[in-house]
């Protein structure tokens, strides 16, 4: 491990892909002819295989959780500060995969990726993915790595609806399940923002139906407002008004649209980083399967019966400022489990960074975390 | 003087063997006001009770994870409504009723989700207590260790109150022990006893 990345980071990490040559039916009814994914993992697995755990991302996430992926590299995984050596997602413990959705732009196969097809890329082509898809193609990946049963299934926001649909689509594979800073499905206030950022993206001009590639253009702007859009509902008043206030830039009113205020800043420059990194098409595709998430849809029944099938233990953890993904979500989710008699222990966490608190370091938390990863047995070690 | 009631941090307390007792093998149990989950690990441990620990406090609900006891964080104040009717064979609350603010929605709250109630609190006509009142000071001793300025408890009772409270409120006593340094107290209990401990039901 290189002397500049702390001793208790995973270290120098390589992304593996896995070919999947069999067609894939989706949830929409569209057919994929294959696909690949994109995955790193961390830790080892033990001789019974008791050991793994999977992370699932966020909207914005990728497979690359923890660890660096050269001796310059500076910046971690997103999930850096909860996995690794000695973390509460301890790889000493636990071998640990986190994976890129179908549907991403990291390297699984996306709208960005070429269509067998037409060799060009899918653009507009590439067909609506869900969280119900994306826990399907998961568990294949699984299958492939000979993981029967997880010891863990973990993620926040988006992540945690994964980590919620694992233990109904496949109780018999998942013992626990970590939940956090989830819903059992949007409100109407979170689907008309998720709207709000498509229709950003869509009204581009560089937009072109969504083959923007072949046109050599991104649609930048509207990925940008989108970006800027989503940051201030993943963000608390009172952390925007701490952080930023009515800090000007300038020394007073320009009385103009430049930029003058702090938060305008800010936002501006999370809103270009993202534009640069990110493919429009898997933003739409991302937001989408967050609306669509919703346990109880097919079967018309209450959030209750919808959890049924599950048979896995749950931690359920949320944060005070998170409005985007409140407590009451949360609590809906304790609530439907206790009425199924799983076990659940819910942790509501006092934070000011509202939704992104998930991503943060707080002693509490990853306390929570630390000691329910802890008290997960597992086999011996490999 | 008082005895010692609360034996030293680690040894089971006064009240935890006699609740074991009444907790059948097996049973489901709510404990609300959990702390650290002690109890529920006794539970655990002596009666294999499925236990479920509610809280308010950061630090009990980590400590009740360490353990390995569910804890569900939340205010008791706010009611009981993530609970199910009789979800729970027992909901305990101990030497927390004192400290409720809505004590009668509290307790039909426990009785809508267990089919009995496990409720234990400080006997205020406590002779030790009746003392000290008679000396001219506000009780303060091991097991109300507080200063009339800085306790958090508001709803102080005794047993005469709380049997006269659950006889106009359709609670039915099905069982009632009093201790007092641990050791169970027959004769005059609501003089000589420093713990109430009660099993409760609705009436039929």
């Amino acid at each position: 491990m290189a002397a500049m990345h702390p001793s208790n980071s995973v270290g120098i990490v390589v992304p593996q892909t896995a070919r999947f040559e069999e067609p894939l039916t989706l949830r929409s009814g569209a057919v994929l002819a294959g696909f690949e994914l994109v995955y790193e993992t961390y830790g080892s697995l033990n001789a019974d295989r008791s050991n793994a755990v999977l992370i699932c991302h966020a909207l914005s996430g990728t497979h690359h959780v923890a660890g660096f992926h050269s001796e310059q590299d500076k910046k971690p995984g997103w999930w850096d500060n909860m996995v690794g050596p000695g973390k509460p997602i301890d790889t000493d413990k636990y071998f640990v995969i986190g994976v890129n959705n179908l549907g991403g732009c990291h390297g699984s196969t996306g709208p960005s990726s070429p269509n067998p097809r037409t060799g060009k890329p899918y653009g507009a082509d590439f067909p609506v993915v869900t969280v119900e898809d994306w826990v399907l193609t998961q568990s294949l990946l699984a299958d492939r790595l000979g993981i029967e049963r997880f010891a863990a299934v973990v993620g926040g926001s988006l992540g945690g609806m994964q980590a919620l649909h694992w233990t109904l689509a496949f109780p018999e594979r998942v013992r626990h399940a970590l939940v956090i800073a989830s819903a059992p499905g949007l409100t109407a206030q979170n689907i008309a923002f998720n709207d709000v950022a498509r229709q950003a993206i869509l009204t581009d001009p560089d937009f072109h139906g969504g083959n923007y590639y072949e046109h050599g253009v991104v649609p930048r702007r509207g990925l940008r407002l989108a970006r800027m859009l989503g940051h201030i509902t993943y963000l608390s008043d009172d952390v925007m008004g701490s952080k930023f206030g009515r800090m000007l830039r300038t020394e007073d009113f320009g009385f103009g649209y430049g930029v003058e205020f702090e938060i305008e800043s800010y936002l501006r420059y999370q809103g270009d980083k993202f534009a640069e990194s990110f493919d429009a098409n898997t933003y739409l595709l991302m937001t989408k399967a967050l609306d669509y998430f919703d346990p109880t849809h097919r079967h018309k029944c209450s959030l209750a019966e919808a959890l049924k099938p599950a048979t896995a233990d749950f931690l359920v953890v949320s944060f005070t400022t998170d409005w985007r993904f409140s407590p009451e979500r949360s609590r809906e989710i304790v609530q439907a489990l206790l009425d199924n008699r799983r076990k659940v222990s819910y942790a509501e966490v006092t934070s000011s960074h509202g939704h992104d608190a998930f991503l943060m370091v707080d002693e509490y938390y990853h306390g929570v975390v630390r000691a329910y990863m802890d008290n997960i047995a597992v086999g011996g070690q490999a | 003087m008082n005895k010692t009631m609360l034996p030293p941090s680690g040894g089971p307390r006064a009240d935890f063997a006699l609740i074991a007792g009444w907790v059948t093998p097996g049973a489901r149990v709510l404990d609300l006001g959990c702390g650290d989950g002690s109890l529920l690990a006794y539970l655990r441990d002596a009666r294999g009770a499925d236990g479920y620990g509610v809280d308010i406090s950061d630090a009990d609900i980590l400590a009740c994870t360490q353990k390995g006891i569910s804890a569900i964080q939340m205010n008791l104040e706010e009611g009981l409504s993530i609970f199910g009717d009789d979800s729970f064979d027992y909901v305990i609350l101990s030497q927390t009723l004192q400290t409720v603010m809505h004590v009668e929605g509290l307790l039909q709250e426990i009785l809508r989700v267990g089919k009995q109630g496990i409720v234990t609190f400080p006997n205020f006509s406590y002779w030790h207590r009746r003392w000290q009142i008679m000396m001219g000071h506000m009780p303060v001793s091991e097991d109300l260790p507080y200063q009339w300025f800085n306790t958090p408890n508001i709803h102080l009772c005794t047993i005469k109150d709380f049997d006269a409270f659950c006889g106009s409120r359709s609670i039915r006593v099905l069982e009632r022990a009093v201790l007092t340094g641990g050791r169970p107290v027959a004769l005059l209990p609501n003089l000589l006893g420093s713990l109430a401990v009660y099993r409760l039901s609705r009436l039929a």
